[in-house]
């Protein structure tokens, strides 16, 4: 049980997949400019990584291993994702109109988030176990919507704030990414897995 | 040789098995939608001003599917109306006051740009994104892109918009859309004296 909150807290504040690991950044600088798109990435991420890190769990250790086509764990990731987005999407849109409009314009967006092949490739590199491997992915989503909703909140901020005209718009947004990633990094130490 | 055969087979199997789980969601999942609302909606006129009291064409379009009144749409008129109702089937009612006047003249927002202090209002009440500018900036109408719907008027502060006709020119001449009601099917028309000619010379 320990570990299994160990994962949680290692995901989420040591080991941020956006601040530390510097993954899934293109969603982090390009959807973090209102709370609430923000707030509908970081759940739409958090809905699929979760389930794509237990999908190519699954392909991996019952399909690539038996075959010893482990090479070809990439690729096969890369299928997996975009089955398991686009699914989702169609799943969702039928079964609930609601969420659809919350989520459905980030859905396609996360097929090529970094983040979520990372994962996926991070769970056989450090060889979990199934239950591992779905918290790995829902604590590594987790962090990534923390992170995103923190930064989202900022820029909202910043936007009306006085800033000296060379650092206005991205500018301002690369440093204090750059700050909360120096922060982030405080935690470093906290736990150790 | 036999490793490659092999990763090739597994391979084309996951795509298959991937591709079949997808074409059988996007049948399973397939969303119907109404397709009488869409039809409405082709109607109307596209002005998104919001004068029937919805927040733009669609909304009005399902409201008129949902037993709502057809004559809430001033941009359309009596043209519109009488659309809507040979479309639905019912009686064209004359065109409810309590939403605005038809206009004579299509029109066009113009802002007299030295007047302008730039305070975006009028941005933001533009149904159709047709005005260009930023705060403390001057802004202009993307003349092109303009409904006429009179909504910039009413918040501009310094009362520096303008509705002026629209004249027809070379660049803004368009074919008419084609008279709703009778004769929009092919068998309907009457045939042109070229086409009879052609007919009788096979």
């Amino acid at each position: 049980m320990t570990e299994y909150l160990l994962i949680l807290v290692s995901t989420i504040l040591v080991n941020n997949f956006v601040l530390v690991q510097f993954l899934g950044l293109c969603p982090f600088m390009g959807v973090s400019n209102k709370l609430e798109t923000a707030i509908g990435m970081g759940a739409a991420t958090t809905f699929v990584l979760t389930l794509a890190s237990v999908c190519s769990y699954l392909v991996y250790n019952y399909l690539l291993v038996p075959f010893d086509l482990t090479y070809l764990k990439t690729i096969s990731f890369i299928m997996v994702i975009a089955v398991v987005v686009g699914f989702t999407e169609l799943a969702i849109r039928k079964t609930s109109p609601l969420l659809y409009r919350v989520l459905g314009i980030f859905l396609p967006l996360i097929t090529t988030n970094c983040a979520v092949l990372g994962v996926a490739l991070l769970n056989i590199k450090r060889e979990n176990s199934f239950v591992e491997s779905i918290l790995y992915g829902f604590g590594a989503a987790v962090g990534f919507s923390l992170v995103m909703v923190l930064f989202a909140a900022m820029r909202e901020r910043i936007a009306v704030a006085d800033v000296p005209n060379p650092f206005k718009g991205s500018a301002i947004a690369m440093v204090t990414a750059g700050l909360m990633s120096l922060a982030f990094l405080g935690f470093t130490g906290l736990v150790s897995i | 040789m036999s490793t490659i055969i092999i990763a090739v087979v597994v391979l084309s199997v996951l795509a298959l098995v991937f591709g079949a789980l997808l074409g059988f969601a996007s049948v399973r999942f397939k969303v119907e939608g109404n397709p009488i609302v869409d039809q409405i909606n082709d109607v109307l006129p596209q002005t998104q001003c919001g004068q029937c009291g919805y927040p733009g064409c669609k909304p009005y379009a399902e409201a008129i599917s949902g037993g709502e009144k057809i004559n809430k749409c001033p941009p359309g008129g009596e043209g519109t109306i009488q659309s809507l109702a040979d479309l639905l089937g019912v009686e064209p009612e004359p065109l409810d006051a309590e939403h605005g006047a038809e206009k004579a003249v299509p029109t066009v927002a113009y802002i007299r740009e030295d007047e302008c202090i730039g305070c975006t209002k009028c941005i933001q009440a533009c149904p159709v994104d047709a005005i260009l500018g930023a705060a403390k900036q001057m802004h202009t109408v993307i003349v092109d892109e303009c409904t006429g719907c009179d909504l910039c008027v009413e918040p501009c502060p310094v009362d520096c918009i303008d509705m002026i006709p629209v004249g027809v020119d070379r660049n803004s001449w368009y074919w008419q859309a084609p008279k709703t009601g009778a004769a929009l099917i092919a068998t309907d028309r009457q045939p042109s004296a070229s086409t009879l000619a052609a007919e009788e010379h096979v």
